[in-house]
């Protein structure tokens, strides 16, 4: 192969600050001609911003670019262009109503005292694509291809732009298999032309069929950058999930038997392109603790559990009695809680008081007309925020101007108030502080001990296997395994997560 | 569980609850707004405020702002409900179109008069009903959704008055215009009616609060458990309901039915007199009185232009005058600034 060992592109020590959020420290990064090069990390490792910075949109606070050993500023996503570097998103940033032609020579197109000359683009487009192997209509409106082929003519389109670097974020997450295919042809075809291929998915699998290369981040920081023949899918999570740290506390004092008798059965719940129809039971004093990569499903299980998604067969019992749950509204009234993951966006009512978002659900639970009184709201959000030690000046300021770990407590404390018999949380200590983390980690303790079902989400496994009786490992949208007693542990998690382990063997009944 | 943090709160908790609502009712930008138009209207023509009590009713030009403002008070009581849903209802003149049409046909039929009432409020809830329905189940976006009934209602108005105005002598629909119930005009009285049994009804009940849940954050609401979809429905087959009264009084006061103008552009001074009422079009917070204040606010000033005997042309310029700084008087920038200067005047514990 040409070139094998040149380096397109070198980032040295970058370093991000938002705020007094260190987005990416002293990450270095290398993309060689020839290759395709996977990125890859959680939510909030830092590869976006890590990206945005490659491709222009974000200035480095400290660190050098380089581009074929010279160095480079890149002061926006034009700059970033002009040295090669093109980028193809998730959604396919093109226009739609456009013709094919025309996206592809958007801004650029050849013209003739002023008039573009459309039979010229056409000529042309038809001919690019069939380096791509799309015999396709190219006068057709773009919207009216699948996304396969739209992500291809968006990659042909930054090909022809830039053709040196290449950064596909999640090209694949639309696509079924066929068309990951077709994709990846087109990916290899490039980089035997010599380009250098970024490459970020949730798709473990496909990194390890596409890329030659990895690179890790967690928390802002590079794990490591490193060939992947010598790897497998459990050293890849292993280092993801950062789960090489030890762990000296889990199992403590938490007995699978010491759980009560059946709270909730779910059976065969399952919705089409969502999650594979599933089995659990949850028992009176136990915590259920959910493991997986993001996009294995984790959170459409929870979804489906409070109805926010419609399932499209299954039943659901609650203490022995057949319960209809299509929308929240039925979950709740069944005695369900549900801290989503996305706070800002389904929990809280920014501009409604500490007070309000902490009564609105038993309200709701009581309906119209029962109201709560104004001294029975002021009583109970001051008996849950003590409860919680939710940090507000006073309960009557908008939920707003707290922080993170404060509305996550108010969130909890809304479910408290309606006395559950069912809580889900989903990733419950994502993104708060440390003394909030520590006071979640501690409610959902005591909420075990006082007779509670959880079924608690979370990227955190040494976290998970702390407080949960039995942890479920999600992986391609279906639940694969059940770990409990002496299995439960990080390392088992992460092998069950990448596939690889022997918790296979002991899947769920 | 020990709170080693406790003593980092301030230790003496102000006194719970939001600011009483007569607290600082003075200081409010509108009562300030309505307080210099009404002033302003009294330096123009100084027997404004005079109100005399003349054959059991009371007579003065006060009285004649609250009357000739009651329709879009009314109106108005119905719009806050659904802008504080996050949402907007430009059909309610249309609709009113709609109801007058309704009640006038209806008589002049030799139908009974309470029928004929009846059957225009139903008109009213029907419409109100549609647009709820296209708002949640076809999730259509409230302004194109109700933009339908808000070209068609007129249209459908016309149909039932067959393109003419339809008057009538019915006495109980004069009444309904143009009356009196305890010394007050009935549109007075009935706008009064309306916004007391509106505010109770959503503040001594929990809808005041669900509602502004459903404002605030659709999604979050639902996770919650609250039903929004129905709660939609609820306030703009309420608009709806205002809307058919609010018609009944404006066909009243002409003692006809006018498919055309019966109602046009109010929707436009609704949606004003609720903004100038302090609930924001981004939804949540609403109040109803202040809603009723900002249509009141408006017909002063329509007054004001007309006794002061400028050219009506005048009164838009003047209109969009007052209503800027208004809203400037309600923005975030002026509430900042105020913010920054009551920081000042206080110890300074804030961090």
């Amino acid at each position: 192969m040409p070139q094998e060992h040149a380096t397109l592109l070198r980032a040295t020590g970058i370093a991000k600050i938002f705020g007094s959020h260190r987005a990416l420290d002293e990450v270095d990064f290398d993309l060689r001609a020839g290759e395709v090069h996977a990125l890859l990390g959680e939510n909030g490792a830092g590869k976006s911003t890590l990206i945005k910075i490659l491709t222009g949109a974000y200035q480095p606070d400290a660190g050098q670019l380089e581009v074929d050993g010279q160095e480079v500023t890149f002061r926006d996503p034009q700059q970033a262009q002009a040295h090669g570097i093109g980028t193809v998103y998730q959604e396919v940033n093109l226009l739609p109503n456009r013709s094919v032609a025309e996206n592809l020579f958007l801004g650029r197109q050849p013209t003739r005292w002023g008039l573009i000359r459309r039979r010229e683009i056409e000529e042309r487009a038809r001919e690019l694509l069939k380096t791509y192997g799309l015999d396709i209509d190219v006068r057709a409106e773009l919207s009216t291809f699948s996304v396969a082929i739209q992500q291809i003519i968006a990659i042909a389109r930054a090909v022809e732009l830039s053709g040196k670097v290449l950064v596909l974020d999640e090209p694949t997450a639309s696509l079924d298999r066929t068309e990951v295919d077709l994709l990846f042809k087109v990916v290899r075809e490039l980089k035997a032309k010599g380009l250098g291929i970024i490459f970020i998915t949730h798709f473990l699998d496909q990194v390890f069929e596409l890329s030659d290369r990895v690179t890790i981040l967690r928390n802002g920081r590079k794990i490591t950058t490193q060939a992947l023949a010598g790897l497998d899918a459990t050293d890849v999570v292993r280092m993801m999930l950062g789960k090489d740290v030890a762990f000296d506390h889990h199992l403590t004092g938490i007995d699978a038997a010491a759980r009560g008798a059946v709270r909730v059965e779910f059976s065969q719940m399952g919705r089409a392109g969502s999650v594979a129809p599933f089995s659990l039971t949850l028992h009176e004093g136990e915590v259920v603790g959910v493991a997986g990569l993001l996009g294995s499903g984790r959170t459409e299980v929870a979804r489906l559990m409070f109805g926010v998604d419609g399932a499209d067969g299954g039943t659901v019992m609650v203490d022995g009695k057949p319960v209809s749950i299509r929308n929240p509204a039925q979950a709740v009234a069944a005695g369900f809680g549900f801290c989503p993951e996305d706070r800002k966006a389904d929990g809280i009512f920014g501009d409604l008081s500490v007070r309000e978002n902490i009564i609105i659900a038993l309200q709701a639970k009581l309906g119209w007309f029962r109201a709560l009184s104004r001294e029975d709201q002021i009583e109970l959000a001051g008996r849950y925020a003590d409860m919680l030690d939710i940090r507000a000046a006073d309960h009557d300021m908008p939920i707003k101007l707290l922080s993170g770990g404060n509305q996550q407590k108010a969130i909890l404390a809304r479910w408290l108030a309606i006395d559950p018999t069912f809580l889900i949380l989903d990733e419950p200590t994502r993104g708060i502080d440390v003394g909030a983390h520590a006071e979640i980690v501690r409610t959902i303790n005591r909420l075990r001990e006082e007779g509670l079902a959880l079924f608690v989400i979370s990227s955190e496994l040494d976290e998970v296997v702390a407080y949960s009786n039995r942890v479920v490992v999600m992986r391609d949208r279906a639940m694969v395994a059940e770990l409990a007693g002496a299995d439960l542990e990080p390392d088992a998690i992460v092998r069950a997560i990448a596939g690889t382990g022997p918790a296979q063997a002991e899947a769920r009944p | 569980m020990t709170r080693p943090t406790a003593h980092l709160r301030p230790s003496s908790k102000p006194p719970a609850g939001r600011p009483r609502p007569l607290a600082n009712f003075f200081t409010r930008p509108q009562v300030i707004a309505l307080a210099l138009v009404l002033c302003v209207n009294w330096l123009l023509f100084p027997g404004f405020f005079s109100i005399t009590w003349q054959d059991g009713r009371l007579f003065g030009s006060l009285i004649d702002v609250l009357n000739r403002g009651a329709p879009v008070a009314i109106l108005a009581i119905g719009m806050t409900a659904v802008i504080a849903t996050k949402g907007v209802d430009l059909s309610v003149g249309a609709v009113m179109a709609i109801s007058g049409a309704v009640a006038a046909v209806m008589v002049t039929s030799g139908q009974p008069a309470w029928l004929a009432v009846m059957a225009a409020l139903a008109a009213g809830l029907v419409c109100g009903l549609w647009n709820g329905i296209l708002v949640t189940v076809l999730q259509i976006q409230p302004i194109i959704a109700t933009l339908v009934l808000m070209v068609a209602g007129r249209g459908l108005a016309q149909l039932i008055t067959e393109g003419t105005i339809v008057t009538f002598s019915d006495p109980v629909l004069i009444f309904i215009g143009t009356g009196t119930v305890l010394g007050l005009p009935t549109p007075v009285f009935l706008a009064l009616a309306l916004m007391l049994a509106a505010t109770l009804i959503v503040r001594r009940t929990a809808l005041g609060l669900l509602i502004e849940a459903v404002g605030v954050n659709r999604s979050a609401a639902r996770f919650a458990g609250i039903s929004a979809g129905l709660l939609l429905v609820l306030a703009y087959t309420f608009a709806g309901f205002c809307a058919a009264t609010a018609g009944l009084i404006a066909a009243g006061d002409i003692r006809g039915a006018d498919a055309n103008n019966a109602g046009l552009w109010l929707e436009l001074d609704a949606i004003l007199a609720v903004v100038i009422g302090g609930t924001s079009l981004m939804g949540g917070r609403f109040s109803i009185p202040m809603s009723v204040l900002g249509a009141v606010i408006i017909q002063a000033m329509n007054t004001g232009i007309l006794i002061s005997g400028f050219s009506p042309e005048f009164n838009l310029v003047v209109k969009s005058g007052v209503i800027i700084l208004i809203l400037i008087l309600q923005s975030p920038i002026s509430a900042n600034l105020l913010r920054r200067k009551t920081t000042a005047h206080s110890d300074g514990a804030r961090r």
